[in-house]
């Protein structure tokens, strides 16, 4: 008891009080920056990027970037990654970006139905479990994001939406379906980390199987290799409009 | 002695294949089942309809590796049945080959699972439990089909395969950090070392001696942070909430330093072949002195209390349980080994000075943890004796990409879960013709599998977190 007691005293308080106005640590990789003048080698950065992230009008698709920060180190202080870690989106085309992102317009029905409570079912398809990871952390005595009401449920049947990782390998596409169409409606899907939005560094497999995308529009992406705890609550939180 | 036969070759040193003795199928034979070494790989490379298979026989002990190569035709006695330890490796050649090991007693699929019929009973009292692929939690994919009598876990069948990649077969035809580093996430520093330790030799790079030391201490703290979340994790499992909040945040300390080093919390982005991406200066130095001595007082002082918990003894004593003549004979490998006392750790393989491998011994969930406890002490004193070390300039050469042809190079490292395996070979031009990987998950599935038996099914998610075994990076 004694010894216990002595470990609550160690600890202190953990959690992180600020989650909507807390910054990562530097030489954290958010939002990349491509100076238009100044980047002369585009070619050369876009043939090193490990997912085809740059595209030829100088942006960056965040929705495939794996934030490696190659590119930087190639373009002689063209591209550089900014410490800005709220890079989600509700639209695909939002996340082909130049160093600013639009903000999530939160939906007025959403709002009113999942504002108060959102109950997750997550799925891992493919994944390489450090998005899972960060997922799982996000439940933390440090991120805790049970008190904005979200939690992560066991049976999809509890649940409002899926959360997906991994490029969705052809082995899992049956069992996400499956879950997804167990899930009562309204439902909502959640694409976590590079892998689950484009594919990321697996994208050229022909293990995979992505046509679970062409039937389930995705409502909200998360990108990241893997997402930051931070990038992922922050992002469900600007989806469902709290401040 | 069949031993003599063999090539006796380095961690990571470049073979040429005409090197590797070739033996009769009955000495081969020989050399797999006579030995009490362990067997570290065993595949196939075909070279224009033939197919070569090469043992890998490590001795922990002395750290000695020795080589051989056979050839086998479509068919060949199941080498199983006198050393189960290469049951995995034959299972694996007939779904990758075909080539079918006759006599095999379990020749069911690696990572197929359409149409695989589980083992069945007919006894009327026993009755199943299917679970997964999708679980209740936050975690990667795969089927379980328990055998029960009552709460009585009789046999344990894992099926797995949900989550392949083809990784294999990308590396090789595109050979690149980032995907390694994708091979299994929690293991991110250790697959992608390995990954670039591998290409280096084939191609003949130095790496330099500051970039070996970062490698070697993002490594530990690699296995610091997973095994602190693990003790935390089998706490939750056990409903023992004060160790799994502590231990959770205090895993959180260790890999925001991760990211002070290279920007990513797992250490994406810190290696690249040649060296490291990120130096550790006298200011990051300090920041991880001080980090793993905060850390240390939280994990002993929890873990002081945690251990010494009557409750927490009660599950966790006796469960699981996987004896030491057991764990040799499936060929365990990592800290479930160790915790079974079996002495396996590829740090012993040259790297490292005196590095004596650490063991609880006892061989249940309570010896897995508390080994846990022993290693990330270990690690601790380790990183601070390689920040002394860390001197010299760090340097970053050019990426050469022309290998060594007709050779083969196999790169073997201690990861948290035990050892990693990469084989390289290339052929006549210099390209890569197969890239094999193995992750220690590899074996000691089995070992869960076994561990769980005559258990109550209610221990299984306790016994499993123990190991906290990779699904990817089995899969791949």
């Amino acid at each position: 008891m004694l010894k216990t007691l002595r470990t609550v005293h160690l600890q202190k308080n953990q959690i992180i009080k600020d989650i909507r106005g807390r910054e990562i640590k530097p030489k954290f990789r958010g939002i990349p920056v491509i100076d238009e003048k100044k980047l002369t080698n585009l070619k050369e950065c876009q043939k090193a990027c490990p997912t085809g992230a740059i595209t030829d009008d100088k942006k960056i698709d965040l929705g495939k970037c794996i934030f490696c920060g190659e590119c930087a180190r190639l373009s002689n202080g063209a591209i550089t990654f900014t410490r800005n870690h709220k890079y989600s989106a509700a639209k695909r085309e939002d996340l082909i970006v130049n160093g600013e992102i639009n903000p999530i317009a939160a939906k007025e029905e959403i709002v009113k139905v999942f504002g108060q409570s959102l109950k997750l079912r997550q799925v891992s398809a493919g994944g390489c479990n450090s998005c899972e990871m960060e997922l799982n952390a996000c439940s933390n005595a440090n991120f805790d994001i049970g008190r904005y009401g979200i939690d992560f449920v066991a049976s999809p049947r509890h649940a409002d939406g899926v959360v997906i990782t991994g490029p969705v390998t052809k082995n899992m596409a049956k069992a996400l379906e499956d879950t997804f169409l167990s899930t009562p409606e309204p439902r909502i899907v959640i694409a976590v980390g590079a892998c689950a939005i484009s594919g990321g560094v697996f994208q050229d497999s022909d293990e995979i199987d992505r046509t679970f995308f062409e039937r389930h529009p995705v409502d909200l992406y998360i990108p990241g290799c893997p997402a930051h705890p931070l990038t992922i609550i922050n992002g469900i939180l600007d989806y469902l409009g709290c401040k | 002695m069949v031993m003599t036969k063999t090539l006796i070759f380095k961690n990571n040193e470049v073979i040429n294949k005409s090197e590797i003795p070739v033996l009769e199928f009955t000495e081969f034979e020989r050399l797999i089942t006579d030995t009490h070494f362990r067997v570290a790989n065993l595949f196939i490379n075909q070279e224009e309809y033939k197919n070569n298979m090469y043992a890998v026989i490590a001795d922990d002990i002395n750290a000695q590796l020795y080589i051989a190569s056979t050839i086998v035709g479509n068919e060949y006695p199941s080498l199983t049945l006198k050393r189960p330890a290469v049951h995995m490796f034959e299972r694996e050649i007939y779904e990758n080959y075909g080539i079918r090991p006759v006599g095999h007693p379990f020749l069911k699929p690696v990572r197929v699972n359409e149409g695989y019929e589980f083992l069945k009973s007919d006894d009327l009292q026993s009755h199943e439990v299917a679970v997964g692929p999708v679980h209740a939690g936050i975690i990667e994919p795969g089927h379980f089909r328990f055998l029960c009598q009552g709460e009585r876990v009789m046999h344990l069948e894992i099926q797995l395969g949900w989550q392949h990649r083809g990784v294999e077969k990308m590396l090789k035809n595109n050979p690149n950090i980032w995907l390694a580093e994708s091979i299994s996430g929690d293991t991110t520093i250790g697959h992608s070392s390995v990954f670039a330790r591998g290409l280096e030799a084939l191609s003949g790079m130095k790496v330099c001696k500051r970039a070996q030391t970062i490698r070697k201490i993002a490594l530990e703290m690699e296995r610091m942070a997973i095994h602190i979340g693990d003790i935390g994790a089998i706490a939750g499992d056990i409903a023992y909430l004060m160790a799994a909040n502590v231990l959770g945040v205090t895993r959180t300390l260790v890999i925001n330093t991760m990211l002070e080093i290279s920007g990513s919390r797992f250490g994406k982005g810190l290696m690249r072949i040649g060296g490291v991406n990120f130096d550790i200066d006298d200011e990051l130095k300090t920041k991880i002195t001080n980090m793993l001595e905060e850390v240390d007082t939280r994990v002993t002082e929890m873990c002081d209390a945690m251990f010494s918990n009557a409750t927490v003894l009660s599950r966790l004593e006796n469960t699981g349980l996987v004896s030491t003549k057991k764990a040799e004979e499936i060929g365990m490998v990592g800290p479930a080994a160790r915790a079974s006392g079996v002495v396996v750790d590829c740090r012993l393989f040259g790297d490292y000075k005196n590095f004596v491998p650490v063991s609880a011994h006892n061989g249940d969930v309570w010896a897995r943890a508390y080994q846990r406890f022993l290693e990330i002490k270990q690690s601790k004193a380790m990183i601070l004796d390689m920040l002394e070390e860390l001197n010299g300039k760090l340097e970053t050469p050019e990426i050469k990409t022309d290998y060594a042809p007709n050779s083969m190079c196999l790169t073997f490292t201690e990861g948290w879960r035990g050892e990693i395996c990469h084989v390289i070979i290339t052929d006549k031009t210099g390209a890569i013709e197969q890239y094999k990987i193995k992750d220690p998950s590899f074996h000691n599935w089995f070992g869960l599998a076994l561990a769980v038996r005559n258990n109550q099914i209610s221990d299984f998610p306790v016994c499993n977190k123990s190991f906290d075994l990779s699904y990817c990076g089995f899969d791949l």
